[in-house]
Parts: structure tokens; C-alpha cells; sequence
């Protein structure tokens, strides 16, 4: 092709499309748009890596090591690893109810099930004080038989779990409702037990909206940090999970152990990133419409 | 079977599939447990104070500074996170280029990274010392440490809400309509801003307003970058948290009935755009 035909060519392909935008724009567009995730997401993504290993491997893995950093690790692993299967009973259960049978005030119900994401994480951990507390509905009765639900585990576990509510319900609500409940029934009709109809017909519907679910819901469950912080007490090596000791280090000047610790918590929101966009890009189809926030 | 025979059959078994007691009782009570009796102890825990002592542990200068700084605040965050969340879902949604899928993923990273991670990182990136600020800092521009700390916290935080709100919108909206509109003569920037924008409106609006309610909430991101002056850059959340170490529990209670009240209002709001949303389709 000569030269002219290139151009009629490239010119013909302008005039074909009057939505493409010209290049410059184009270039001046993606330049903005890749700019600015790079200063404000990346940006303080990278400085957390390279704070951590500011010294070199060795303080890094020396910090790791700490007796009250190990303690922070199993405190917030424990404390998911409650939270998270009870959230995803819940939300399966939920959406058993709410996508297989209809009842009046099922909007509401949804309403409701979303709450706990328009609540500040702080009042979220608040009401807990107010139920459990010293000054709280529940908190003097509960000194007398030497329950400690405050500045323990539990708190933390309660806390956890209401942050962390929605998630696997709101994911499972939309894709059930849409698979509609003609595949339960047909089962049903030919006799099989709930239990084996779930676990037959549905888990195997669902299975990849349920990870995609218990994914996001691991994910904060790990990296809370307002809710927890209200309730846990901060009582370093015993209620401090890996985000209230990110805190605790990085205020008592301890740069290299609290970048160390917000560069573990960093990698797993990596890792749940890239399982994220696997499963939205994999399973497309088998997730909600809806996955997109 | 005759017809008769079906209709009479459908009351005695409205339920065909089994389990509805069981998994709206387990829900039920998982949510009033968990979420509506929390709350409740929440909204009355004020009234022992009255109306007057409500009042006036809410209206006083330090209170109010706080409430304007994180509604302001959230405010300003929620129109930047707009505009550039506009322009980064339409380059993502209309443009190819290599990197496009990882450019795409990072977008969630404010949702992902646990907030007191992005709290220090942000800090230590924009304190007179680190990357950002030490740049800013010979133009004389503070960062870290005062009011637009606290801006830069939301407007990341809130990012995500607004790209991932108009992503699905930008991309099921046809070329048809902005082809007609070239056809009938529109220059390009006539279809974008007459065209375009007011059919994106609602999701733009949308996003914006879950990038506010978060922004309003947000406290672990702030609280480091902030340097939580009272009455400067100290905002509600980290109020309720003072108060309730000073075991005020009514006057945090105050502050939490306020912020839950308006995230109340937010999504009566967001529910209203949405049925406007299906309805403008």
C-alpha cells in the first residue's frame, strides 16, 4: 500500500467513527486517568514495600518474629476464622429465604442486611461498648459472672462479624434470586431431601459467587481496624490484631516493625486482588450481575 | 390432573422447596442479634441525656467543627473522586492499551488494603519528609498533618465507589446514541456534555454518594495523616473514639445517633437514585 492509501484509509476509519476520540485526547485522557491511580493508589502501595525492607531482609524477618507481632497474627486469624463461617451460614441462609420464597418485607429485609455497610466502622464498634460495656446494657451483669466479652476476643469476634455482615449475603442474594428456584423444585418433586437439594443442586450453582463472597468478607475481616480498635482495648500481645498493632508500632516510632506488619496485611489485599479479578474474569457468568459495587 | 385439582393443590403446599423456617428464623435472629439490638442500644442510649442535653453535647465547638470537617470534607472528596473517577472509567471502559486488566484491578486496592495500612502509608508519603510532601513542601504546601490530610484519606477511600459504579453503566451505554448525535450535527464535546453526562447522571450521582457516606465514616485512613488537632482536622469518628475513652457514653452515643442519621438519610437517598436510575432505562 502506498503512502495515500494509508492516508484515505486512515482517514476513511475517522469518518467511519464519530465516537472514537482523537489521539490526543485519547493520550491526554490516559495520561490523567493513569496518573492519578499512580499517585494516590500506587504510590503509597510501593512506600509501604519499601519502608519495610528500608534496613534489608533481616529487620524485616526480625520483626515478623516478634512474640507481640505473632500474637497480632493468630489474634486476627482466630478472629476471622469465627466470623467468617459464621457470616457465610448467615448469608447462604439469608439467601435461601430471600431468593427461594417470597414473603412480604423482603426489600426491607435486603435494606437491612446492607445496613452495616453505611455504618462508620467506629460507631460500629460503639454500639458494642453500649450493649457490653461497664456503663452498658449487659456489661455489670456480665462482670458478676466474670464474662469478659470487652477487650476480648469475643468483642473483637462481634465486632468482626458486623463490619463483615453483608458480604457474603449481598453476593448470593442477586445470583440466587436470578437462577430463579425451577432446578430446587424439580429435585424436590423428585424427592430429594433440603439438605441434599442444597448441596446438590444449589452449592454447585453458587460455588463460585460463595468464594467470591467469603473472599471479600476474609479480606476485611483480616484488615479491620475502626470497629476493632473501639472494642478491643489495645492491650498489646493479648487484643491487638495485625491492624491495631500496625498502629501501635507505627506511634511508639517503630517504622520497620509497623511497615513490616502493614506489608503482610498489604500482600493478602494483594492476594484477594488478583483472586478477585481471576474469579470476576474467570467465572463471569456464575457471579452477580451486580459484582461490580 | 384437571385444573380444579392443581389450583386446590397450591395452598396446601404454597412452599414447595423446604427449609423456609429454618433460614429466615436463623436469619432473623442472626440480624437482630448481631445488627438491630446493637443499634437500638445506640439510638436510646442518648435519650438519657434529653433533648437539651443531646443538644447540647452535639452543638458544642469542638463537636460541630469536627461533624463539618468529616461532612465537608467528604463532600469535596466525593466531587473529585467524580470527576476522576469519570475520566478514568471512560478511558478504562473505551480505550485499548496494553496493562488495561491491571490498571483495572488496582482500582480496588482502597477497598482491599486494611485502612490503617493506607493510614501510615499516606502519612509517611505526604509528611514533610516523605515523597510527596517533601515536593509540596518547597512550593510551602502542608499536606500531612492538617485539613487536606484528611482530604487526600477520603478522596482515596472513596475512589473505587465511583469508577466501579460507572464502569458497567459507561460500558452497556451504545455508540448508537452518541453516532446520532454526530449524525445530526453535534460537535463531540455537544454529545458529551448534552448527550453522555445526563445519561450517566444517576451512577454519577450514585457513586458519589456511596464515595460520601464512606468518606463521612472513614476513620482508620485519616486518623494517622490527619494530626487530629481538635477543632482543626479532627474529625467525628475519632471524637466518638475520645469520648468513649473518657467514658462519656452518651456524648459519643450523640455523635454515633448523627452519623447514623445521616447515613440513614444517604441511603434513603441512594435507593431513591436508583429506582430513578431503572426507571430512566
Amino acid at each position: 500500500m502506498t503512502q495515500s492509501h494509508l492516508q484515505i484509509a486512515a482517514r476513511a476509519r475517522r469518518f467511519n467513527r464519530p465516537t472514537e476520540d482523537p489521539l490526543w485526547l485519547k493520550a491526554l485522557l490516559g495520561s490523567v486517568a493513569i496518573g492519578f491511580i499512580a499517585i494516590l493508589l500506587l504510590l503509597p502501595l510501593a512506600l509501604v514495600f519499601k519502608e519495610a525492607f528500608a534496613q534489608g531482609a533481616a529487620p524485616f524477618l526480625a520483626a515478623i518474629a516478634e512474640p507481640d507481632t505473632l500474637a497480632a497474627v493468630k489474634l486476627s486469624l482466630t478472629a476471622a476464622a469465627i466470623a467468617v463461617p459464621l457470616n457465610t451460614v448467615f448469608g447462604i441462609a439469608a439467601a435461601w429465604s430471600i431468593a427461594k420464597f417470597d414473603f412480604p418485607g423482603k426489600t426491607f429485609l435486603v435494606t437491612l442486611i446492607d445496613l452495616p455497610f453505611s455504618v462508620s466502622p467506629v460507631v460500629s464498634g460503639l454500639i458494642y461498648v453500649l450493649v457490653f460495656g461497664m456503663n452498658g446494657w449487659f456489661g455489670p451483669a456480665l462482670a458478676d459472672y466474670n464474662v469478659r466479652i470487652l477487650f476480648a476476643l469475643p468483642g473483637i469476634v462481634l465486632a468482626t462479624m458486623f463490619v463483615t455482615f453483608p458480604f457474603v449475603a449481598r453476593e448470593l442474594i442477586p445470583l440466587m434470586m436470578d437462577q430463579g428456584r425451577s432446578e430446587e423444585e424439580a429435585a424436590a418433586t423428585l424427592g430429594a431431601s433440603g439438605f441434599s437439594t442444597f448441596l446438590r443442586v444449589t452449592l454447585p450453582n453458587i460455588k463460585w459467587g460463595l468464594l467470591y463472597g467469603i473472599l471479600l468478607c476474609n479480606a476485611r475481616a483480616l484488615g479491620e481496624f475502626g470497629a476493632v480498635s473501639v472494642v478491643s482495648g489495645h492491650i498489646r500481645g493479648a487484643t491487638n490484631t495485625m491492624p491495631l498493632h500496625v498502629e501501635l508500632l507505627y506511634n511508639s516510632y517503630d517504622y520497620v516493625g509497623a511497615f513490616t506488619v502493614a506489608a503482610l496485611l498489604a500482600m493478602l489485599a494483594l492476594i484477594t486482588l488478583a483472586l478477585k479479578s481471576f474469579l470476576e474474569w474467570r467465572y463471569a457468568d456464575e457471579l452477580a450481575a451486580s459484582h461490580r459495587h | 390432573m384437571s385444573a380444579t385439582g392443581l389450583k386446590l393443590s397450591i395452598p396446601r403446599s404454597r412452599h414447595v422447596l423446604p427449609g423456609f423456617r429454618l433460614s429466615l428464623g436463623l436469619t432473623l435472629f442472626y440480624l437482630t442479634s448481631i445488627v438491630l439490638i446493637p443499634l437500638l442500644a445506640l439510638v436510646i442510649r442518648p435519650i438519657e441525656l434529653g433533648f437539651d442535653g443531646f443538644w447540647a453535647s452535639i452543638s458544642t465547638p469542638r463537636v460541630l467543627a469536627a461533624l463539618r470537617l468529616s461532612f465537608g470534607m467528604a463532600l469535596v472528596a466525593a466531587v473529585i473522586d467524580s470527576v476522576f473517577g469519570f475520566i478514568i472509567a471512560w478511558v478504562l471502559v473505551r480505550y485499548r492499551f496494553p496493562g488495561k486488566a491491571l490498571l483495572d484491578a488496582v482500582i480496588d486496592l482502597p477497598f482491599a488494603l486494611p485502612t490503617a495500612v493506607a493510614g501510615i502509608a499516606l502519612s509517611t508519603l505526604y509528611a514533610p519528609n516523605g515523597w510527596i510532601g517533601s515536593i509540596l513542601a518547597e512550593y510551602g504546601i502542608r499536606i500531612a498533618y492538617t485539613p487536606w490530610g484528611v482530604l487526600v484519606a477520603m478522596t482515596f477511600i472513596g475512589l473505587p465507589f465511583t469508577v466501579r459504579t460507572l464502569q458497567p453503566v459507561l460500558s452497556e451505554l451504545g455508540l448508537e446514541i452518541e453516532e446520532a448525535a454526530a449524525t445530526l450535527g453535534a460537535t463531540r464535546l455537544q454529545t458529551i456534555a448534552r448527550v453522555v453526562l445526563p445519561m450517566l447522571m444517576p451512577a454519577i450521582l450514585t457513586g458519589a454518594a456511596m464515595a460520601f457516606a464512606r468518606g463521612v465514616g472513614e476513620y482508620g485512613s485519616i486518623i494517622f495523616i490527619a494530626g487530629n488537632i481538635p477543632a482543626v482536622s479532627e474529625i467525628a469518628p475519632l471524637l466518638i473514639v475520645t469520648k468513649l475513652e473518657q467514658y462519656d457514653y452518651a456524648g459519643a452515643a450523640a455523635i454515633g445517633v448523627v452519623m447514623l442519621a445521616a447515613s440513614f438519610v444517604m441511603l434513603l437517598a441512594l435507593n431513591g437514585l436508583q429506582s430513578w436510575a431503572a426507571k430512566r432505562r
